[in-house]
C-alpha cells in the first residue's frame, strides 16, 4: 500500500467518497459535493466564457478600436462591421446587455429584444442545416444504392435497415387508424423499437459502468496505490 | 411595441439566416460570419452570464429566507466565487492574471480546479447513475409479454457483448451485440430521429412564422 500524499488527490477522494455515499442514504455530505459541483462547475464557466469568447471576442477589439482611434484619429474604416476592430462590436454587447433588463421591471420587456434576435437568426440558420446535417444523411444511408449490394451481408444490413426505419416511422404515423397493412407494419416498427431501447439502456448503463470502474480505480491506484 | 418590435426582429433575423445558404457571393457569407461568429456569441455568452445571475439570486434567497437547507447554499456560493475568482483574476496556464495560482508547488489555477474538483464530481455523479439505473429496472423491468422480453435480451446481450465475461460464456455474444447495435437500433433511432428532426424543423419555421410566441412569455 502506498498512499498518496497529492492534497489534490484527497480532495478528490473526499469527494467521490461524499457523492458514493448517496448509495446508502441521501446525506450532509452528498449533498455538499452536490452543491460544490453546482457551484464550482458555474463559476468555472463564468470564466470560460469571460475568458474566451466575451474578453477575447468583444473586450480586447473594442480596446484596440478606440487605441486605434486614439492614435489615428476616428474613421470611417472603424465603423466598418467587416474590420476586425470595429465600433459596431459594442452594439452587439449593448444587446446582450440587454438581458439585464429583466431585473427591472418597467423596462424588463426589452429582454425580448436579445431573444428575439438570438433566436431568429439561430432558428433560420438551423432548418436548412438540420436538412443538410441530418434529415439528408439520414435518408441517404437508409436508401439502398447498387454498393449496399456489394456482398451478402452488407445487403442483409441495408435491407433490415431499410425495413426497420420505415416500419419504425410507420408506428409513429397517427394520420391513419392502425389498421391493416398499417397495423402489421407499424408491429414490426415497435419490435425494431424495443430492440433499440433495450440496447441503448444496456449501452448507457455499461457506460456509466465504466464511469463507476474509472472512480474505483482512482480509489484504489491513485489514492491507495493497491493496484498499478 | 413591446411585443411587436422583438417580434419583427425575430422574422427579420431569422428570414436572415435562412437565406445564408442561397448565395456564395463573399460578402453575403462575410456578412453572416460577422452575425454567427461576434454576433451570436457574445448575445449567448450574455444569455449564459444571466443565467449564472440567477443561479446566484435564488441561492442568496434562499440564504436570506433561512430555507430547508439553506447552509448548503453558502457551500454553492463559494464554489462559485473561489472558481471565477480563480478563473477571472488568476494565472492561468496561458494568461497571466492578478495574482499567482501556485504556492510552493501547489497549484490552483481553473484547469487544476477542473481537473481535481469538476472532473471527480461529475463522473461520480454519472457513476452513482449505473447503480440506480441498475436497481430500476431490476423493479421494474418485467417479462410480461414477447416485446418485455425482447427489450430485456437486447439490454442483456448488449451489456454482456461489451464485457469480457461475455465473451467467455460465448465468443458469439460480442457480434451479436455488434449487430443490435448496428442494424435494429440504428434503425430505430434513425425512424425516431427523423421523427424529433422535422418536430423540431416545424417548430422553428412556427417560431419563424411568429405563430409560436411563448418565447415572448405573458404580460405586455
Amino acid at each position: 500500500m502506498n498512499i498518496s500524499t497529492d492534497p489534490w488527490v484527497w480532495v478528490g477522494v473526499f469527494l467521490t467518497l461524499s457523492i458514493f455515499s448517496f448509495l446508502w442514504k441521501e446525506n450532509g455530505f452528498y449533498r455538499f459535493g452536490e452543491h460544490l459541483f453546482v457551484g464550482v462547475s458555474n463559476g468555472w464557466s463564468l470564466a470560460f466564457m469571460w475568458n474566451n469568447v466575451i474578453k477575447p471576442v468583444l473586450i480586447d477589439r473594442v480596446h484596440m478600436t478606440f487605441k486605434t482611434a486614439g492614435s489615428e484619429g476616428l474613421s470611417w474604416k472603424l465603423f466598418d462591421p467587416y474590420q476586425d476592430t470595429n465600433f459596431l462590436l459594442i452594439l452587439w454587447g449593448i444587446i446582450g446587455c440587454l438581458y439585464f433588463t429583466r431585473f427591472i421591471p418597467k423596462v424588463s420587456w426589452l429582454v425580448r429584444i436579445p431573444i428575439g434576435i438570438f433566436m431568429g437568426y439561430y432558428t433560420g440558420l438551423s432548418v436548412p442545416a438540420y436538412f443538410q446535417g441530418s434529415i439528408l444523411p439520414q435518408m441517404g444511408a437508409t436508401v439502398l444504392t447498387r454498393n449496399s449490394f456489394a456482398s451478402t451481408g452488407t445487403a442483409a444490413v441495408a435491407v433490415l435497415v431499410l425495413i426497420g426505419v420505415l416500419c419504425t416511422l410507420s408506428y409513429f404515423f397517427f394520420s391513419k387508424e392502425h389498421k391493416g397493412f398499417l397495423k402489421g407494419t407499424s408491429y414490426i416498427g415497435i419490435i425494431f423499437i424495443m430492440v433499440g431501447f433495450g440496447a441503448s439502456f444496456g449501452f448507457t448503463v455499461m457506460a456509466r459502468m465504466s464511469l463507476a470502474i474509472g472512480r474505483f480505480t482512482f480509489l484504489l491506484r491513485d489514492w491507495l496505490g493497491l493496484v498499478q | 411595441m413591446q411585443r411587436k418590435l422583438p417580434l419583427a426582429l425575430l422574422i427579420i433575423m431569422g428570414i436572415l439566416g435562412f437565406a445564408q445558404l442561397f448565395s456564395p457571393h463573399p460578402r453575403w457569407q462575410d456578412t453572416h460570419d460577422i452575425l454567427r461568429n461576434d454576433m451570436l456569441r457574445i448575445i449567448g455568452a450574455f444569455a449564459l452570464i444571466l443565467g449564472l445571475g440567477n443561479l446566484l439570486r435564488a441561492h442568496v434567497m434562499k440564504i436570506q429566507r433561512r430555507a430547508q437547507n439553506w447552509p448548503y447554499s453558502i457551500v454553492t456560493l463559494v464554489g462559485f466565487l473561489m472558481a471565477a475568482t480563480i478563473g477571472l483574476f488568476g494565472d492561468g496556464p496561458r494568461r497571466v492574471g492578478m495574482f499567482r495560482t501556485e504556492i510552493n508547488g501547489f497549484k490552483f489555477d481553473d484547469m487544476t480546479i477542473y481537473f481535481q474538483i469538476i472532473v471527480p464530481l461529475g463522473a461520480t455523479m454519472f457513476a452513482l447513475l449505473a447503480f440506480f439505473m441498475a436497481s430500476a429496472a431490476y423493479r421494474s423491468f418485467r417479462a410480461k409479454g414477447f416485446l418485455a422480453v425482447l427489450l430485456l435480451l437486447s439490454a442483456f446481450v448488449v451489456m454482456l457483448g461489451q464485457v469480457p465475461v461475455g465473451a467467455a460464456i460465448s465468443r458469439h455474444f460480442p457480434d451479436i451485440a455488434d449487430f443490435i447495435m448496428r442494424v435494429p437500433n440504428t434503425a430505430s433511432k434513425r425512424g425516431i430521429e427523423m421523427g424529433i428532426i422535422l418536430g423540431m424543423i416545424a417548430t422553428m419555421l412556427k417560431i419563424m412564422a411568429g405563430i409560436e410566441r411563448s418565447w415572448m412569455g405573458g404580460g405586455e
